[in-house]
């Protein structure tokens, strides 16, 4: 077998896991999407349920899955924006470094600020 | 008077096309060691019959290219002591091409997808016409000198998961030649590196995964060159109305 005759190569690199991160957020976010409709779907066809399933969603274990899935939705927005970026912008490395250094110092700012809101 | 150093447990694959195994040896430390030396002191002094490929031992020619310890190197540019895991060393044949004996592949299906990416040269004037001159400085002529110092090693091959799971694609060092041909004034074959470059196995099956890009040891960027080609194709696409 290949797979036994071979060494899988080292890819701990920061590309191959950007790669990794957004297709796993992808298939993560595949898989909520529908869940979500459906839940979604209880406004029309049985609110009551629909009461019950937003009280449950209260808890805070529940909250917490909420933080998971905000953070998916963003590793995978930024990922696609990394990218087009990555692909369709013949940049420079520096250049590259400046834009990603640029994101992160407005995601922190804005950050901080949305903490302070609430 | 240096330490004397402990020897290196080294496992090296043995075997041809049809199976083999891993088979281990005990190797002297030596200093400045590259794992070529490795190699070369097996073949020398424990068992003749082993076989792998090498010719310059100064990283110009682009033959001795093995996984080491699971990565895709030169091994005549690898310190040993840079890759060692404890006292281990692990030695297998380049991944992603067929094995001919131990540690040599067959390159062949790499190569031939040199050609089938328009990467063999075709100059634009003849010998009796006046050379054009070219402008070092100028972009397109900066891009593809990006590209020049290719060795065709094919580690950047073996080390593209993209290659693995599809046996058509034709893979970095191919499509980054490609990409230097293209942006090369002395080149006369640009409608067919398009052809060649946005078919079934082509630039479009990238995934930017960047391995290539890490793993070059002439540190050269064939992702961004495989990401030009993805940009030129695409235009080229919508230019021609979708067709
Ligand atoms: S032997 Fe020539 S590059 Fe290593």
């Amino acid at each position: 077998m290949a797979g036994e005759r071979r060494v899988r190569p080292g890819r701990a690199h920061p590309l191959w896991l950007a790669f990794v991160l957004h297709r796993v957020s992808g298939l993560a976010l595949a898989l909520f999407l529908p869940l979500h409709f459906w839940v979604l779907s209880y406004a029309l066809t049985a609110p009551d349920q629909l009461d019950e399933f937003l009280l449950f969603a209260e808890q805070p274990l529940v909250k917490f899955a909420e933080f998971g899935l905000v953070f998916l939705l963003a590793v995978h927005a930024f990922g696609g924006l990394r990218l087009m970026a990555l692909e369709w912008l013949p940049w420079s490395a520096p250049q590259k470094t400046l834009a990603a250094g640029a994101v992160g110092a407005a995601l922190f700012l804005s950050g901080t600020f949305f903490l302070q809101v609430i | 008077m240096p330490e004397p150093l402990d020897d290196l447990d080294v496992s090296v694959w043995r075997g041809t096309a049809s199976g083999g195994a891993y088979q281990s040896f005990v190797v002297p430390t030596m200093e400045s060691q590259t794992i070529l030396d490795v190699v070369s002191w097996i073949q020398q002094y424990a068992d003749p019959t082993l076989t792998y490929r090498f010719a310059c031992r100064v990283g110009m020619c682009g033959s001795c290219a093995m996984m080491v310890n699971g990565r895709p190197r030169w091994t005549c540019r690898t310190h040993v002591r840079k890759v060692l895991q404890g006292r281990k060393v692990q030695i297998g044949p380049l991944r992603n091409l067929p094995v001919i004996k131990d540690l040599a592949t067959d390159m062949d299906p790499f190569f031939d997808k040199w050609v089938a990416a328009g990467g063999a040269h075709r100059p634009s004037a003849t010998r009796h016409e006046p050379i054009p001159p070219v402008d070092p400085a100028q972009p397109a002529r900066v891009t593809a000198s990006a590209g020049i110092e290719c060795i065709n090693c094919a580690i950047c091959y073996a080390g593209c998961d993209t290659v693995t799971g599809n046996s058509d694609y034709l893979g970095p060092a191919a499509l980054q030649r490609a990409w230097t041909l293209l942006n090369d004034a002395k080149h006369d074959g640009r409608a067919a590196i398009f052809d060649a470059v946005s078919g079934h196995g082509g630039c479009h099956n990238c995934h930017s995964m960047g391995s290539c890009t890490a793993f070059c040891p002439n540190d050269l960027d064939p992702m961004s060159a495989i990401a030009g080609l993805k940009r030129e194709t695409a235009k080229r696409f919508w230019r021609r109305g979708g067709s």
